[in-house]
């Protein structure tokens, strides 16, 4: 356990920090923003319509008992950007990118692509693990932002268009309730620390994989059952020191 | 060909979450461009402030002309002391003018509401640091329900 | 043991275990420079492992490991860096990148360490493919080519740089009787044209005395035989004539460890 966090504190100083490489770098970095970010874009906007869709339909029904159905707004949109956004766009982002991840690295490893690496004097960190790394925690911020703001659109879906709360006070009240530094600063840095966790670990189980079918299949159900712990963990002592006062 | 196809698709990517970026921090948050700086600060002692929280807003006719910067308790009179952040803009208030504690709706969010005063020879407009003191306290929704049931079962006997 | 003078790899008294399972004990072999040699022996008694001490990718437990001169395990990951350019592995798998295609595949060590421009690039490319006769697959993904093929894809791969050793790992193994005639051709023109020093770990008898000009026979931790093909076929080594004529039962049993038979049916 000990051991284990060792190296993968080591893999990531290896990758992050030992001679990083701008101008090889970034055709790797845009590669993978691909594989990692553009490939998770459908289900992260999927998702975020539906559950903000979902909220906006529940939350009316309690909130219309009390006559305050104008509150849907901010309850939609501060749901999810204080919790829902950054953590299920995290969830999905280990269950979609993180198992893809670990699965890739797993393969490259039994397929021996990694020792040749090594054997043509090319640093598997620097040219495998660095640009992963980067383009995962670069991608899973910008998928929540967007998850944010379709969940938003989907919540007023529903409770302008369908349940006909009035269309101004929807925006108005949301607008007033929701404040730049508490909500969407904290959103953005809530979904770095997810990401990071979350590709990292990714990272480290597909490095460190058993290079067999079998090792394979069992980092990839790690990663994403390790992954998910993680974030659900970090996201209570996060929510704990931002909300706090 | 495939790289320049990626590119594109990156490049998408990142436009697209910009967008949503901006999306909400001007619908959802909307957050003021204008960083205005030209501000003047105003003192407001009070009995009992209520909810009145820090950010809460100054509104004159239900236009937000200033927010509530700081609370603090006056050591000496142990009396609540807002501080309240003006715009520069409106810089036009004279000291007869009075702040109360108001809340939108039954249940909603406290505000401070200045009422401007009225202007003669004697008096003179609010400046920066100035106290306004004629100031009325929230109400307070237990304290009224007690003051009700006491005036109800006197007028009984 | 005599070792010879101009060797391009020595290893002395080398040993390496796994947790509690000892691989090799005391191992010494030397590899002469610009011939063929081979190593030998039965599966699983860690070949691949002495290719991956001998380029530093593992380290071994006691003894030294000499390239040129230079103790692979006491030099700095820089050095170590150095040296493995002039050295180059044949992957058992092929091991090419997946997601790059065969000409990328051939010129990415090019571009990682040479320096040179795109247009030299593309000229060694397609030079090294033409040696192993796959010019015209240059553009196909390593998903879309055979085994054999694939194989030498690797081997394009792997003189790109132009090294002085190239180590082959099991290159024979799993393929059709017309792909490892190419590959064996293949191994056997290249280390001529390029004086090139080659090693071969093959469990494929009769390929490898075909090429080899040297051999080693690894089996139970350690060397128990060396030589040239022709030494070795006088032999009168119980073990490894089981080995060399591959006879089902001999010093090494048919039976693996149990106890005794009648025993253990009648209980």
């Amino acid at each position: 356990m000990v051991r284990g966090l060792g190296r993968a504190g080591l893999m990531l100083w290896g990758a992050i920090f030992i001679a990083p490489r701008p101008s090889k770098g970034v055709p790797l970095l845009i590669k993978q923003l691909y594989v990692i970010g553009v490939q998770s874009m459908i289900i992260v906007l999927v998702s975020g319509l539906f559950i903000g869709m979902v909220l906006a339909l529940q939350g009316y029904t309690i909130l219309v008992d009390f006559g305050t159905e104008d509150s849907l707004g901010p309850m939609v949109a501060l749901s999810l950007l204080r919790e829902l956004g950054p953590v299920v766009t995290a969830l999905l982002f280990a269950g979609r990118a993180g198992s893809a991840l670990t699965a890739e690295l797993g393969l490259m490893k039994s397929t021996e692509q990694l020792s040749s690496l090594e054997m043509m004097a090319v640093d598997p960190l620097r040219q495998i693990i660095a640009p992963r790394f980067w383009a995962g925690v670069i991608s899973m911020p910008l998928l929540a932002v967007m998850f944010v703001a379709v969940g938003v659109y989907g919540g007023y879906l529903v409770g302008v268009e369908w349940k006909g709360i009035d269309d101004g006070s929807f925006w108005s009240i949301l607008q007033a309730q929701v404040e730049w530094r508490q909500d969407i600063v904290n959103c953005l840095i809530k979904s770095v620390a997810f990401a990071v966790v979350v590709t990292w670990i990714a990272l480290y189980r597909g490095y460190y994989a058993v290079p067999n079918p079998e090792g394979i299949s069992r980092a990839t159900t790690q990663t994403v059952v390790q992954s998910s712990l993680a974030v659900l963990a970090l996201d209570f002592v996060l929510t704990a020191m931002m909300f706090a006062s | 060909m495939l790289t320049r196809k990626i590119e594109l698709l990156v490049g998408l990517f990142l436009l697209s979450a910009l967008a949503a970026f901006l999306v909400l921090v001007f619908k959802v948050a909307n957050v003021d461009v204008k960083v205005s700086d030209d501000t003047y600060t105003l003192y407001a002692k009070f009995s009992n402030i209520g909810g009145l929280k820090v950010r809460s807003p100054v509104k004159v006719g239900g236009v937000v002309v200033g927010r509530v910067s700081h609370i603090e308790l006056d050591p000496k009179s142990l009396m609540p002391i807002v501080t309240l952040t003006m715009d520069e803009r409106y810089h036009q208030f004279t000291d007869t003018s009075s702040v109360a504690i108001l809340t939108s709706g039954l249940l909603g969010e406290q505000f401070l509401g200045l009422t401007p005063g009225f202007e003669d020879d004697d008096t003179s407009i609010l400046a920066n640091g100035d106290r306004i003191d004629d100031t009325h306290s929230a109400l307070v929704l237990e304290d009224l329900i007690g003051q009700f049931l006491y005036s109800m079962s006197s007028k009984d006997k | 043991m005599t070792l010879a003078q101009d060797s391009l790899v020595e290893i002395h008294n080398l040993g390496f275990s796994r947790g509690q399972h000892v691989i090799y004990d005391d191992i010494s072999l030397s590899i002469p420079r610009g011939k063929v040699t081979a190593i030998m022996g039965p599966s699983g008694i860690g070949k691949t492992t002495l290719l991956k001490l001998i380029a530093g990718q593992l380290t071994p437990d006691h003894g030294q490991v000499l390239f040129d001169g230079h103790d692979i395990h006491k030099i700095n990951r820089k050095q170590l860096y150095q040296l493995r350019k002039r050295m180059s592995m044949l992957f058992q798998s092929g091991a090419l990148f997946t997601d790059m295609n065969v000409f990328d595949n051939v010129a990415f060590a090019l571009r990682e360490h040479s320096g040179l421009d795109e247009v030299i690039i593309r000229r060694i490319v397609l030079m090294k493919l033409e040696a192993v006769g796959l010019r015209g697959a240059a553009q196909l993904m390593p998903s879309e080519l055979s085994g054999g093929m694939q194989r030498r894809a690797a081997l394009a791969r792997a003189i790109a740089l132009e090294p002085d050793m190239v180590m082959y790992d099991e290159p024979f193994a799993g393929q059709d009787p017309i792909a490892m005639g190419v590959l064996v051709k293949l191994i056997r023109d290249l280390s001529s044209a390029l004086n090139l020093t080659s090693v071969v770990v093959s469990h494929d008898v009769e390929e490898v005395m075909s090429i080899a000009d040297y051999v080693y026979v690894v089996a139970d931790r350690k060397v128990i035989a060396h030589g040239t093909p022709a030494q070795l076929k006088q032999s009168d080594n119980q073990q490894l004539q089981q080995f060399l004529l591959g006879e089902p039962d001999g010093p090494v049993p048919f039976h693996y460890p149990a106890m005794d038979y009648q025993k253990e049916l009648i209980g």
